[in-house]
């Protein structure tokens, strides 16, 4: 039994409580739910990094201050299902400790339990999100 | 072929006018009876943020794969799948979707290999639905569940198998994936994660036409002296009336096929959806590396 924040087991949660049958309308409410960049980021998409790994255009930016973690991420809204992964990226780990973040796992991705609904490749770009954070986190933390 | 035509001049070009509509005939035809409006998309919550009135979500993940076995459904599955949707056998379908109808032309090839007549492609999709402002709904649409009648799936005129492809060398087989697939520099989409083919490279003989050049920036497609430059000119199709077309997994290749088959009327085409994903994994079929199409293979 892996150990997450208390908003990513929120998640897991979430996920494994609803019939299969309305898990695309979840991560629907949450694609919904994520935030617009603040205008610092918007104004200068030269600052966010590109995630090579999914396949609609994703963008995130990691700021770190006093040991915690702020996360930025952007993705269209022809691409709701990015969105949704986003969504629950950026909500799981935002405003967390450096420390937490770096120990996150990759096993929340498996224990939403998507893999039926959703391509291999789609799975594949949310790992991608969450390595490239973790990496931002790693660099800026030093 | 029951249902009203489309009369718009644009189509009466190509050699199958009939399967296609323009955004404004399915805006005048919407809720009439013997229409049913299909949604195929790439992203498979984009149905649910708003779609035409109407329109039934087809997930071309979920619901047109066999879910054990690398394959489509049988005849009995799809008949229940398309009776749930509400879909009757003489219906005219359209179907569109969203990047430049790549996944509602790959939809269209799987329902054509179990026959159904009428079905068009709504030239455009999605994105030109949105960008003339027309409606969308997230209403749920409910249609009444129908008896589709199994019909045994005809994987022979419109599909090929690894073996046809080796049998094929010498007739014209087009590869539809990018340029860098198609060298062996990668064995995946630029920008998408890799699928697992273990060699890169192409099938010998095969010309490299990227699937998107066969559509316009609005996302409808090109005209028919384009086309026949694109693919009967400079990919060496010539006279040609038996084709073959490929990409990594069949969806990108359906787009190919409805193009040279519909627009082009090329007599005989087929998609070979095994693709790259099965032939750079093969045992023993021979792989051109670099933009070369490459020789007829000896031996094979």
């Amino acid at each position: 039994m892996v150990e997450y924040t208390e908003t990513a087991q929120e998640i897991v949660d979430a996920f494994n409580e609803v019939p299969v049958s309305s898990k695309l309308e979840l991560l629907l409410e949450y694609a919904n739910a994520l935030p617009a960049l603040p205008e610092r980021y918007a104004d200068h998409p030269e600052l966010l990094e590109r995630v090579e790994e999914c396949q609609s255009p994703v963008y995130l930016f990691v700021e770190v201050e006093d040991g915690k973690a702020n996360i930025f991420l952007t993705a269209p809204s022809e691409a709701p299902t990015t969105r949704g992964f986003a969504s629950l990226l950026q909500l799981a780990l935002d405003g967390q400790n450096i420390d937490t973040i770096k120990a996150f796992s990759d096993q929340f991705i498996q224990d939403l339990k998507l893999s039926d609904l959703v391509s291999p490749l789609r799975i594949r770009g949310m790992h991608g999100m969450l390595t490239r954070i973790k990496r931002q986190v790693q660099e800026k933390s030093l | 072929m029951t249902y009203e035509l489309d009369t718009n001049p644009k189509f009466a070009q190509y050699k199958h006018p009939e399967a296609l509509v323009s955004t404004e005939w399915l805006e005048a035809n919407l809720n009439k009876p013997g229409l049913a409006v299909i949604e195929c998309d790439e992203d498979i919550l984009l149905f649910e943020t708003g779609h035409i009135p109407g329109a039934v979500k087809l997930d071309w993940h979920t619901e047109l794969n066999h879910p054990v076995t690398r394959d489509y459904l049988n005849g009995e599955d799809m008949a229940a799948l398309l009776s749930a949707k509400g879909i009757s056998r003489d219906d005219t379908l359209v179907i569109y979707g969203d990047k430049s109808n790549w996944w509602a032309t790959y939809a269209f090839w799987v329902l054509k290999l179990f026959g159904h007549s009428d079905i068009r492609i709504l030239d455009g999709g999605r994105a030109k639905w949105i960008e003339e402002g027309r409606e969308l709904t997230t209403d749920v649409t409910q249609r009444e569940a129908t008896d589709y009648p199994i019909i045994a799936r005809d994987d022979k005129s419109i599909r090929a198998f690894k073996e046809d492809v080796l049998a094929h060398f010498g007739k014209p087989l087009i590869d539809v994936r990018s340029p860098e697939e198609f060298s062996g520099e990668r064995t995946h989409m630029p920008n998408y994660p890799d699928e697992g083919a273990l060699r890169g490279g192409h099938i010998p003989t095969a010309a490299s036409v990227p699937w998107s050049r066969a559509v316009e920036e609005d996302q409808t497609f090109k005209s028919i002296e384009d086309l026949t430059d694109v693919y009967i000119n400079k990919a060496g199709i010539g006279e040609a009336s038996d084709v073959i077309a490929y990409c990594r997994i069949g969806e990108r290749s359906s787009h190919t096929w409805f193009v040279l088959k519909y627009l082009l009327g090329i007599e005989k085409v087929r998609n070979y959806d095994g693709s790259w994903t099965e032939w750079g994994s093969a045992v023993r079929v021979p792989i051109v590396k670099g933009t070369e199409p490459g020789a007829v293979p000896v031996g094979f």
